[in-house]
């Protein structure tokens, strides 16, 4: 069976006045039905756009998809045409962003917000939409949902605001899920809750996520498949298992070595990633982590790597060393 | 530190507190760093702003090297800041946008005084940034200029202008990317060093706060509900507020990922306007007794060094 979703080959540029940014520089990956897709990265490494990108959703101008393929549940998204793709946003497709402040609309009510996407996408009438807007809220684990409906975004907290975002991502009965920063803005205790929420909704739904995010360990403990990027491609990419015990990237690598770790006494001093992030209107025809990067060659500096086979099956890494860096752990251990 | 309340636009009236910070007890000895965390709205930023007098508290006493400093005088206070100073989280609203990195570093030592001659303020400019881990040629540079890194560089260097003894640390490294906090992270911990400097860190990142500090206190709606040594409080979490929240916290490891046994904390934070009686956390404790509505705990020294508020752990 093809992968629910996939997108080969993607680019997507900005031009801005200091010059064209390749914030997305070629990337493919795939997520299957029901699966859990991680997508790591730090500001400005393209995990946004690629998500933006994926829904069509990237401002033109000044941001364009230039060239790839997404191709969705059997359709390439780039060829629709801009009616078709509002069908399948918020039908198909879910969204949910960082900041549920922002992302609701904040002079309709929580009722209105859920009801406006089943009757555009579902053509319900305004009682059956009522109806199932009652049962998303209790499904997203909110009490006292009849008040709730009448209620406007200020009314709720950070964390309620989020589960309402949810429910109006899961209205439809999506395939897909795209959750950019899901819990970024909330307190830990609360992301903990929202992660919990959408891990046992995905799951008994069968709904796959992509999952874009910043915190190692939120992807350590929620995805199957991590993609890490780092300057607008992605520099490794496999198994979550994998990643985090046989890293093959020295991004990746050395991402890892910077985190502290809450459930360790503390050993030495942090090794963090020494140097300043790329600025993408300057990246030259070498390996963009090169700068950074302890394993750094003259072959770094010629040509980009591509993704490429390394260590067990599914797992990818565009480094010219990660065979050695791989050889070099196991010596190690 | 409680806040008043007020009601109407012309005539207003208050109608009641805001207990931000209810009753505090904690000491920071010299050379020692204590981490203050706690989730948004807990008071750990208001026990901070107290502590550097940038809020004058309702009630109580704060400590400096054997001084009462809660209710100093203006004049008094401007000694006082040239010992204290403070990082804040966001390196972008902290830093004015129209002010020269050089100026900007330089401004403290020019309000106090410090350095009247300009020559001697600028090299003093250079060498500050140089021991935060700029180049000195940033001076003439602006902070949009910057990456978030180094902006964070540049309020620790301004921090350091008058050689202070004391620093708080409100969320210092929370706005940086991963691979750039654990620079900032090492650089704070040569700094204390270096300088022997004593902090207070404030944070909701608890792992970074293991690194870093020697004790922690825990704090949850305006109280501190846990305090210990490092180790002893990530280890053996004694209340159960601390103990839902190192749960709450993902540990970047599948593996170790997969064997834990994880329900999060039900519900929210209550607003502290009208924050719930007896225990604060007691709506949402799993071990909460009828007593526990009731009664406030107080803070017991339960093992040797090792506080905590709650009437239900022995």
């Amino acid at each position: 069976m093809p992968p629910l979703l996939e997108v080969k080959g993607l680019h997507t540029e900005f031009r801005t006045g200091a010059g064209r940014v390749p914030a997305v520089d070629g990337i493919s990956f795939a997520v299957e039905q029901g699966e859990t897709v991680a997508i790591v990265g730090e500001s400005g490494s393209g995990k946004s756009v690629s998500a933006l990108s994926i829904l069509r959703l990237v401002a033109d101008p000044p941001g364009r998809i230039t060239s790839g393929q997404i191709v969705f549940d059997g359709k390439d998204l780039l060829s629709l045409s801009e009616a078709e793709m509002r069908q399948i946003r918020g039908r198909d497709i879910g969204m949910v962003f960082q900041e549920p402040m922002t992302s609701l609309n904040p002079v309709l009510t929580i009722g209105r917000q859920i009801t406006e996407v089943l009757e555009a996408h579902q053509g319900a009438d305004r009682a059956a939409a009522d109806k199932r807007a009652l049962e998303l809220l209790e499904l997203v684990g909110i009490a006292d949902g009849p008040r709730r409906l009448r209620q406007y975004p200020h009314q709720l907290s950070g964390g309620m605001r989020q589960r309402v975002m949810i429910a109006v991502a899961l209205a439809c009965s999506p395939k897909l899920i795209i959750a950019d920063e899901p819990t970024t803005a909330l307190d830990v205790t609360i992301q903990a809750q929202i992660l919990e929420l959408m891990k046992s909704l995905t799951l008994r739904l069968n709904v796959a996520l992509i999952v874009i995010t910043h915190n190692l360990g939120v992807v350590a403990r929620y995805a199957h498949r991590v993609n890490v990027m780092y300057a607008g491609r992605i520099v490794e990419s496999g198994p979550a298992d994998a990643i985090y015990h046989d890293p093959r990237h020295p991004y990746t690598i050395a991402l890892l070595k910077s985190v502290p770790r809450l459930d360790q006494p503390r050993r030495a001093r942090l090794d963090p990633v020494e140097g300043q992030p790329p600025d993408l209107t300057r990246l030259d025809g070498g390996c963009a982590f090169r700068p950074r990067c302890r394993f750094a060659v003259e072959q770094c500096a010629q040509s980009i790597p591509s993704l490429a086979a390394s260590g067990e099956a599914g797992h990818l890494a565009a480094c010219f060393r990660s065979a050695e860096l791989g050889a070099a752990r196991d010596v190690a251990a | 530190m409680h806040f008043p309340v007020s009601e109407g636009v012309v005539l207003s009236r208050k109608i009641g507190d805001v207990k931000a910070v209810d009753g505090v007890d904690f000491t920071i000895g010299r050379g020692e760093t204590l981490g203050l965390v706690g989730e948004s709205g807990c008071g750990k930023t208001t026990t901070g702003r107290c502590i550097l007098r940038l809020e004058t508290p309702t009630a109580g006493q704060i400590l400096f090297d054997g001084q009462d400093i809660s209710h100093m005088g203006r004049k008094d206070l401007v000694g006082l800041r040239r010992r204290m100073q403070v990082i804040f989280q966001d390196p972008y609203s902290s830093l004015n946008p129209r002010m020269k990195v050089g100026d900007i570093i330089g401004e403290p030592i020019k309000v106090h005084g410090v350095e009247p001659d300009v020559r001697k303020r600028d090299a003093r400019v250079r060498e500050l940034l140089s021991v935060c881990g700029l180049d000195p040629k940033f001076a003439d540079r602006y902070p949009h200029e910057m990456s978030g890194g180094q902006r964070q560089r540049v309020g620790i260097a301004r921090a350091l202008a008058l050689d202070p003894e004391f620093i708080v640390c409100d969320e210092a490294v929370s706005a940086l990317d991963v691979s750039i906090q654990a620079q900032i992270v090492n650089l704070l911990e040569d700094l204390r060093e270096r300088f022997n400097l004593t902090y207070l860190f404030i944070a909701h990142d608890l792992s970074v706060v293991r690194h870093l500090c020697q004790r922690v206190a825990v704090m949850y709606l305006g109280r501190i509900v846990e305090m210990a040594a490092v180790d002893e409080l990530f280890d053996n979490p004694l209340h159960p507020y601390t103990q839902a929240l190192l749960a709450a916290v993902p540990i970047p490891d599948p593996r170790v990922e997969a064997t834990r046994d994880f329900r999060p904390a039900p519900g929210e934070v209550p607003s502290p306007i009208n924050p719930p009686s007896g225990c604060v956390f007691h709506p949402r404790c799993p071990k909460a007794v009828e007593n526990c509505k009731r009664a406030r705990p107080v803070l017991r020294e339960l093992r040797p060094g090792h506080w905590v508020a709650c009437s239900e752990v022995n």
